[in-house]
């Protein structure tokens, strides 16, 4: 497949968004490591929303008729790239009335009642985004329930850090922080590990025989009847090395999961303090971007079958 | 009512007549225009509803070459319609035609990820989604004569390697030849449920010849001769 910017920056954001802001309300909740104050919740709320907002704008950046986008909504009984617009639509107001409720000094209960659902929903939200790609039954890297997991995990990994990172500057006990983000970011790197396992073996899939219905014999491509490439080979026709691949994963790997580990032991001993969690937040961003842009390249749609692929 | 195409894979000869025809027909249909990028350019490029591909099965000496034409098969389980977040993908009950309305596709590509068949090409100079219609608006006009109510891709054909018909009705055309030549459809395992069905090239009898006549002596001799030479 061939990877867009566009999508790869929307998912990586506002993974982080969704997952920065249900941390937020956990460390909220149960006041971790003394509990931010009213205007430090305010600010890393706004963040998250940022950092959702921009991934929404820029996901319609690879629309090609975008004055539609509106009508993306309509669907939300059969399509999951409607259900996580809508989904992400409820998510702003109620995100916006537990902000609100931490603002004006609002009753307990309604801080409660619509941080939880703020954090649910945002929960719901990255897993339809992954279930966009993993409803797909035409590329079998994808139609799996790892995805989904991966895109969760790694969504609240990069969300974990980013917290980190503001009760480092807001000058909170951030050992709670730290577990945290220990967690989350072990669960991500060992669930991105088994995918990577997973999407190594060839597995039951359409060949060029069962794409053809000649499958009583070898069959090869002659000629793929254009001049120049169409629309599928623009869209689908991208393949990356399996070396180059390879070499991408270890990226992920050390950028995503081993530097913010490496940082979070940092911080933990008192080293480095806001630089550590800066490089810890950043990488575990990086990581994430260059995770997603594999995911996209190492996809593989069955339509490659007619150009000549032996299977999928 | 299911309406499709049946293409026969043994008696198609690869001319592409179908693809030139689909594209006259529907460049200025409800659907076109279906836009060309650099036409005399260097890297000439458009939108096409029907490819034909071509694919050798087998080795030699049993090969065959198999042209291959493809178009949207009108899936009974159509993910394309379902994954649409617009509503701009729909089926219709009536027909099983598979169509997109051209006013609400935002060009998200999704529905061309949900296709196994390649069958749908976004247009860039319109920025929407863009397919084959069966060419809706050509078999139900009441202007044409009944017999010219067919996609053009059906009448161009000049081979009559394709067929449209109604596959729910058992007794038509199109389900019998299904039925006589265990027609296929294509990529069954990924439960689409095609509509449009392939027959398969005919195992074709071998044709008989002389038995290579005994040359005598001589000739015995020289092929003796052939067998110790090295060349």
């Amino acid at each position: 497949m061939h990877p867009a910017f566009s999508v790869i920056f929307f998912t990586v954001a506002s993974g982080a968004g969704f997952g920065l802001f249900s941390l937020l309300f956990l460390a909220d909740f149960f006041k971790l490591g003394g509990g931010f104050s009213q205007d430090q919740l305010v600010a890393g709320g706004l963040i998250a929303m940022g950092l959702v907002v921009f991934g929404l704008l820029s996901s319609t950046f690879h629309l090609a008729n975008p004055k539609n986008a509106w009508r993306a909504f309509s669907r939300f009984r059969t399509s999951w790239l409607s259900r996580e617009g809508v989904f992400a639509m409820v998510f702003m107001p109620l995100a916006l009335i537990y902000l609100g409720s931490i603002m004006f000094d609002a009753s307990q209960w309604l801080r409660v009642i619509s941080g939880f659902l703020t954090a649910v929903l945002a929960w719901i939200t990255v897993f339809s985004t992954g279930m966009i790609y993993a409803c797909l039954k035409t590329i079998r890297q994808w139609n799996t329930p790892l995805v989904p997991a991966n895109y969760l995990a790694l969504g609240y990994a990069s969300g974990s850090l980013l917290l980190l990172l503001g009760a480092v500057v807001a000058g909170l006990d951030t050992t709670p922080y730290i577990a945290m983000s220990a967690l989350i970011v072990s669960i991500a790197a060992v669930l991105k590990a088994i995918y990577y396992f997973w999407i190594h073996s060839p597995g039951l899939s359409p060949t060029i025989n069962t794409a053809t219905g000649l499958t009583r014999a070898k069959v090869k491509l002659l000629d793929t009847g254009h001049t120049h490439g169409t629309f599928l080979t623009q869209e689908f026709g991208f393949q990356i090395a399996r070396q180059k691949a390879g070499l991408l994963k270890v990226v992920v790997f050390v950028l995503g999961f081993a530097l913010p580990g490496l940082m979070l032991v940092w911080v933990f001993n008192q080293q480095g303090g806001q630089t550590a969690a800066i490089i810890a937040a950043l990488a575990g961003l990086a990581g994430a971007a260059v995770e997603r842009w594999l995911f996209f390249a190492e996809a593989r749609h069955v339509v490659n079958l007619y150009h000549g692929a032996q299977r999928c | 009512m299911r309406l499709g195409l049946v293409i026969d894979l043994d008696v198609c000869v690869g001319c592409h007549a179908c693809a030139i025809a689909c594209k006259e027909w529907n460049a200025s249909g409800t659907i076109g225009p279906l836009s060309d990028y650099q036409p005399y350019g260097a890297e000439p490029s458009g939108v096409w509803f029907n490819r034909i591909r071509h694919y050798e099965m087998d080795e030699y000496p049993n090969n065959k070459t198999v042209n291959f034409p493809m178009s949207c098969m009108h899936c009974e389980d159509a993910d394309c319609v379902t994954v649409c977040p617009t509503g701009a993908s729909y089926k219709r009950p009536e027909d099983g035609i598979v169509l997109i309305d051209q006013d609400k596709c935002m060009g998200c590509n999704y529905c061309s990820w949900a296709c196994p068949y390649g069958a749908r090409e976004l247009d860039r100079s319109s920025g929407t989604m863009k397919k084959c219609t069966l060419c809706v608006d050509r078999i139900y006009d009441q202007d044409l004569p009944v017999e010219e109510r067919q996609p053009a891709c059906v009448l161009t054909c000049p081979a009559h390697a394709r067929m449209f018909g109604d596959f729910d009705d058992p007794d038509s055309a199109v389900s019998r030849t299904v039925r006589e030549r265990s027609g296929f459809p294509l990529m069954p395992e990924l439960n689409y449920n095609p509509t449009n069905q392939y027959l398969p090239p005919r195992r074709m009898p071998v044709i008989p010849v002389d038995a290579k006549p005994r040359g005598g002596l001589k000739e015995s001799i020289k092929q003796f001769a052939n067998k110790l030479v090295r060349r």
